[in-house]
Order: structure tokens, then sequence, then C-alpha cells
């Protein structure tokens, strides 16, 4: 029997165990909505925007491990996709975005509504497709969701022509596919596996870094056993949040930019680093050629491409993070016995006495908000049960420093593209797989309104995100970088006109609250997180408040500034332009 | 260094700028780019020629591999090769210097493909070297255009026996 290829969509969506689509309508998309109008089985939640749905499909992805599904429609539509798209693609996140496109015999014309998107998003996602003939379409799609979420994840893009979508073929449902030109290396080579791990029995002063490749092969528990086993370190980059428990003993924190400085030391000082699913960004390495000057390097990771893409290697091993670790721990346990303990009391006491040196902290004060405090504040009244999500920028960097993460995906930021506008539908996206959890988007006043819009979705399914807004009237990362390095020359960072959060969330049939002291902090969070409501919390924070510790772009990690150096000594450290 | 990598394609649309789209987005150069369907009327192959360093060339070789799209890919400097291009050559020569032209087309094997009263166009196949040489040798000649095939290279077969 045959059926539309609107119908095709989305059984085989149904085959895929899709059960949300984030999307918009329009007129060439108009026959799968209509084949939607009388479905049960797929809830589509109807976005404001297509950016925000993309964004959504991407947060409900991170959040849950599934492949996350945006529906839209042509040329702007489509276009509008394109942000959302490169988000998940620096981040390596599975997401398939079906666009709309004019009828076949349209293509090429200019026709109404056209864009040529396969060619605008062949560089920020892993593979896309215009579909051509309506037989191809259940094989392309199931070939869609196994690229996206298979090897190196990523954002994969099917173009549909509405013929494509009217026209009538029989519903073949592929059992399995086979690519020939792709088969990612998913087993560690042995070889390499025991070289890594004679390499790590003699080192004496090793840290692991866990990057979000951790997080996407379900790799925590891996880690976790390596190195509590081997007594080693770890530092989570921004991507690697959760991937690793926050409060563990032998968590060091973030690397890099705004890295703790007990990190950024002890990578600087160290011997081996065992990279897990990181990529070296320049954000965390800083300059180049002065990172981690003494260490030998272990590079686990699935992409190829990321192993001496910025820094040399001596044992690399291409493989998905957790079966590469399982047969690392294994190797190791079945080896030599070393008195681990022994072992590393000296490097561990040696980063006791960092972490102690110089904690993370800040400077509470009675009568103005300090953002950290308001992070802190949510971390502790949520007993850090929560999912959060940020936005870029100031917000971006307290949220990953002041709160702690004990369980992976529980933090969803924007770490490569580093998209302001992100953190909000990227909420909702959560909050639509785990209805039942807390889900709050720690934002700037700068960000939220980047998509601000979205808070229709969320009113309108009921979707009840707590949105903290860190308000300084100010794109805050601009102003601070301004501050430091461009001789206080405030250029278009004040943003003078902010709306009142508060009437905004309202007039959207949201809650608003507002904090002006810190003693309000506390009952605004509370009150927060009782209502079965989309709620923005409007914090009036100290605008004059910076990101602390801070390297300079392109100075060596251990170059830190701190909160509590004289200016005159911040000046000497000179940001590379 | 200059490097000849040869990569087996899926023969669609669209592959042909994936690849070159690679390149493009990293800012490195395609000195020359050839297509041509295999045996297989479903694969293609592409003899690219570019120029980097080792880690460029690395990367460069790793991405083609990373592309869905590619099922193989080689760097023939690493294998022993054969290596040809081919340029379609217009001359004008003076009256006096045609015999000449003919002469030189002839050492190089070259064929005359075309003749109009005032013009020649020859082929000419070799490897980049003698390409060149003839160039340099018919500039003098009066070359109207030419056109260069971008260079083509196949792997050799092993010949010896253990």
């Amino acid at each position: 029997m045959k059926v539309s290829g609107s119908q095709i969509v989305i059984e085989s969506l149904k085959k895929e165990g899709v059960k949300h689509i984030f999307g918009y309508p329009g007129g060439v998309v108009l026959n799968i909505f209509d084949y939607l109008y009388d479905d049960k089985d797929i809830q589509l939640i109807l976005t404001r925007h297509e950016q925000g749905a993309t964004h959504m499909a991407d947060g409900y992805s991170r959040s849950s491990g599934r492949v996350g599904v945006a529906l839209v429609t042509s040329g702007p539509g489509a276009t509008n996709t394109v942000t959302g798209l490169a988000t998940a693609a620096m981040d390596s996140i599975p997401i398939v975005v079906f666009t709309g496109q004019v009828p076949t015999m349209l293509i090429g014309n200019d026709a109404f509504q056209e864009a040529d998107i396969v060619g605008i998003t062949r560089p920020c996602t892993k593979y896309n497709y215009l579909i051509k003939d309506v037989n191809d379409l259940a094989y392309i799609i199931k070939e869609a969701f196994y690229i996206a979420s298979s090897g190196r994840p990523g954002p994969v893009l099917i173009d549909l022509p509405k013929d494509i979508t009217a026209a009538q073929a029989v519903f073949n449902w592929p059992d399995k596919i086979n690519i020939r030109s792709y088969n990612p290396t998913l087993e560690g080579n042995k070889w390499m596996i025991e070289k890594a791990a004679q390499v790590i029995s003699k080192s004496k002063k090793p840290v692991i870094l866990c990057g979000g490749g951790v997080l996407l092969s379900n790799a925590s528990e891996e880690l976790r056993e390596l190195a509590e086993f081997t007594q080693i370190p770890v530092s989570a980059t921004l991507m690697g949040i959760g991937g690793f428990p926050s409060t563990h003993h032998l968590s060091l924190g973030m690397p890099g930019m705004h890295g703790t400085y007990y990190a950024n030391m002890a990578i600087q000082e160290s011997d081996l680093l065992i990279a897990v699913g990181m990529r070296f960004d320049d954000r965390v390495t800083g300059k180049l050629d002065a990172f981690a000057p003494n260490a030998s390097i272990i590079h686990i990771d699935i992409d190829p491409t990321s192993i001496r893409k910025n820094v040399k290697v001596d044992i690399p091993i291409v493989g998905d993070s957790k079966r590469v670790l399982t047969s690392l721990n294994q190797v190791l346990k079945e080896g030599e016995k070393p008195q681990w303990n022994e072992i590393r009391k000296q490097w561990l006491k040696q980063l006791d006495e960092w972490k102690a040196l110089r904690p993370m902290s800040y400077n509470y004060v009675e009568d103005v908000i300090k953002p950290q405090y308001v992070i802190e504040k949510l971390y502790e009244i949520t007993s850090g049960d929560a999912i959060i999500t940020t936005e870029v920028g100031q917000n971006q960097m307290w949220a990953a420093q002041f709160f702690k993460y004990d369980k992976p995906r529980t933090f969803l930021s924007s770490g490569g593209l580093g998209t302001m506008g992100y953190g909000f539908p990227a909420a909702i996206g959560a909050q639509a797989a785990y209805p039942d959890r807390v889900v709050i988007d720690v934002a700037g006043d700068g960000s939220i309104q980047m998509n601000i819009q979205e808070l229709a979705t969320a009113v309108l399914y009921n979707l009840p995100v707590k949105v903290a807004i860190l308000n300084n009237g100010y794109l805050g990362m601009v102003r601070q970088w301004q501050e430091l390095f461009y001789k206080e020359r405030y250029s278009h960072s004040y943003l003078s006109t902010i709306p009142d959060f508060v009437k905004v969330a309202e007039a959207y049939g949201a809650v608003g609250l507002r904090a002006t002291k810190p003693s309000e902090v506390e009952d605004v969070i509370r009150e927060a997180l009782k209502v079965k409501k989309p709620v923005f919390m409007d914090f009036v924070i100290d605008w004059k408040e910076k990101v602390y510790p801070m390297v300079p772009a392109g100075a060596p990690i251990d170059q830190m500034m701190f909160d509590d150096e004289p200016q005159k000594e911040k000046k000497k450290l000179k940001a590379v332009k | 260094m200059r490097h000849t990598i040869s990569v087996l394609v899926e023969n669609k649309f669209g592959v042909l700028s994936r690849v070159s789209g690679l390149f493009s987005g990293r800012g490195y150069n395609i000195e020359s780019i050839s297509v041509g369907e295999t045996l297989d009327p479903k694969i293609s192959i592409m003899t690219i020629v570019t120029k980097g360093d080792d880690q460029i060339i690395e990367q460069i070789t790793k991405q083609l591999n990373k592309l869905i799209d590619v099922i193989k890919v080689q760097d023939l400097l690493e294998v022993d090769h054969v290596e040809r291009e081919m340029v379609l050559l217009k001359v004008t020569p003076r009256q006096e210097l045609k015999g000449e032209v003919l002469r030189l087309a002839e050492i190089f094997r070259g064929r005359i493909v075309d003749s109009s009263p005032k013009t020649y166009t020859i082929e000419i196949t070799g490897d980049e070297k003698k390409i060149e040489a003839f160039i340099e040798l018919m500039k003098p000649m009066g070359i109207k255009e030419f056109v260069r095939s971008g260079k083509i290279a196949i792997a050799r077969e092993m010949t010896r026996t253990r």
C-alpha cells in the first residue's frame, strides 16, 4: 500500500522513537503538519522562532541523550535554524532538522521562500540531504538518525521538497543500514591502550581532562573508576562538566580561561595529561606552546581529526570513550598493582595546597547581590538536583564555577559556538524531556533577550522552566574585557534600555519575581521553585562584578588574574587582541 | 610540501562541494582537482593536489576521511605512483617559427589536434615537469591560451616478489 511522503516522515520518526518535535509551520511543510493534525503519538511543540526550535531539540538531546528533532519550513524558516545547527555541530550534539523546500521543479528558480539550505548548512552539519525521490525517504531518515547519533555525533539536516511530501510510496522501514564510507572506530587500539596503562603507572603527576565526549558516550562511570582506582585528579572542561562529580575530592573544577587556580596549576605542573573526549580548545589551552610544558599526552577521542590538531600527542587512541576507558581500566587492574595511594600522596598533597591557597571565592557584601551568591543559593536550595542551562558570557562562567554538578547531562551550555540565546530554549527542550525535573536557565539581561519570545512556548505547553536573570545592565563579559584590556572604553556594552522582566513575564502569562538585595535572593528562588509555571527571576546584581580567575586570551594558563589583586598588577597581563 | 591525494568518493551530487568546502573552510588551497567515474559507476575518484606542512596534510587526510561520502583516502606521496597531466595549448607562431613549433611538439610526443591558418592547438601529456617545460618553450612562439587538465595519478602495482 502506498502512503504519502508526509506519512512516511512521521511514521519513520515513530520508528526512531521520537515523541516530541519542535517546529514551526509554513507553506511547503503544510502536508506534514496536516498529517500531524490527527496524530496522537507525537507531540509537536510550536515554538515562536525556528532558532528556538533548533536549540530546544538540542537541549532535549543534551539532557536525555536521545536525538532531538525540529521541523521548519523553507527559506527563512530554514535559514533561522543555521545558528542552532552550528551550535549543535560545534558541541557534537545529535539532532535531526527537517526543512521544507519548494517543489522539486521550482528548485533553483528563486521561488518564493526558496533557500539553498543544503548549500548553506554544509559546513555546520555533520551531513545533510536533499530528498529527490519519495522512495528514498524512509531509508534516508533512518540513515540520518544513525549518522547524527553515531561516531562523533552532530546535527543532520533533511531538506524536503513539497512535492515529495505529497508523493506516494510504499513505506519500507529498513531493518538496518550500511554506509560503506562511514564506519566510526569504536574500539581503541589494544597496543596503544596497553602503552597508556604503562605510562599511567609510571606517571608521578597525572591529570585527567574530562571533555564533552565523556557525556556523549555515557562514560562517566568508567571515568570515575579510572580516577578513583589510580587516584588521578580530574578537571572537567566546560563541555565535560557533569562527566565527573564536582563534589568529588579528586575534582579540580574547570581548566582554562576561567578555570580554577588549582586546575590550571595542576595541568601546567603535570607530567601526564589523560585527555578523554576533549579537543584542546583555545579556551582550555591558552598559549599553546606554553601549555602543560612537561606533560606527555594520552588523547582518547572518537574523532581522529581532533587528535594532533592543536597539541602534540604521545599516545593517540581513537575510539569511543566508554569502550576505551573500559579496556584501559581492565588493563590497569590486571597489571601490576602499584600502591596508588602511596604514589599519589605527594601530588594530591600539592593539589590540596593549591586548593587552599586560592579556592574559588568571591566577596560577599550585604547591600548588593553578587551573581556568584545567586548561583550558590540555586545550588543550595535545589540540593544540586537540577538541570542547569546557560546563556553565554559571565552568566555562563559563574554557572560553571559556582554550581556543583554531580551527574552527567545536567549542565547544558553552548561551549564551542558560544551562542547567546541558547540557554532559554535549551531549558525548554530539557523540560520537555523531563517534565518533572527542575530546569533552570542561568541568563544575563543581554542573552535572555535573544530568544525571549520562547516564553510563549514555555507557557503554552506548561513547561515550567525557571530563568535566573543575572541583571547587570551590561553585556557583562564584553564590559569585563573593555575594562581590563580596552582602557575602560565601554563601547556599546551598556544596554541602557532593559525591559522590566517581571512585567515581561506577566505579559506572557508567566510569573515574574525580582530581588534587589541579597536578603531577597533566597525567597525569590524558593517562590520560583514552588510555582508550577515558567518563572523569570530578575536578580539585580552588582554590575562591577567580573569573572575570576581570568587568563587573558593568548596567555599561558598559569598567568591568571584574580579579584583581589591591585589593578596595577592586572595591567601587566596583556591580552592578545 | 606538495602532495597528491587520491580520494575515492560516492558518486553523488554535492560531494565535490563537500570536499572543496573542507579545504576552503580551513583556508587550505587546492592547486588542482580532477574527478572522474571509476569502474563502479557509483564511485568517483578525485585526484587533489595541495600544499602544506605535515600537520596540515595530516589534518586534510583525516578531515577527508571524516566526510561521510569519502570511501578511501590515499596520500600518493607515501607510495610509488604514476602521475599525468594534459595540456591543450594554442600557439600563434610567426610564419618562420611554425616549423620549430611542430618540431618541439614532436620532441615532446605531442599531437596537433587542431590547426587553422594562424594557430596550432597542441596536446601534450606527461608529468608536471614535462608540461611546464613545454609551456616554457612555447612562450617565445606566441601562446594564445592553454588549458591544463589538472593532475591524475595512480599507485604502481608492487612488482617485487619475495
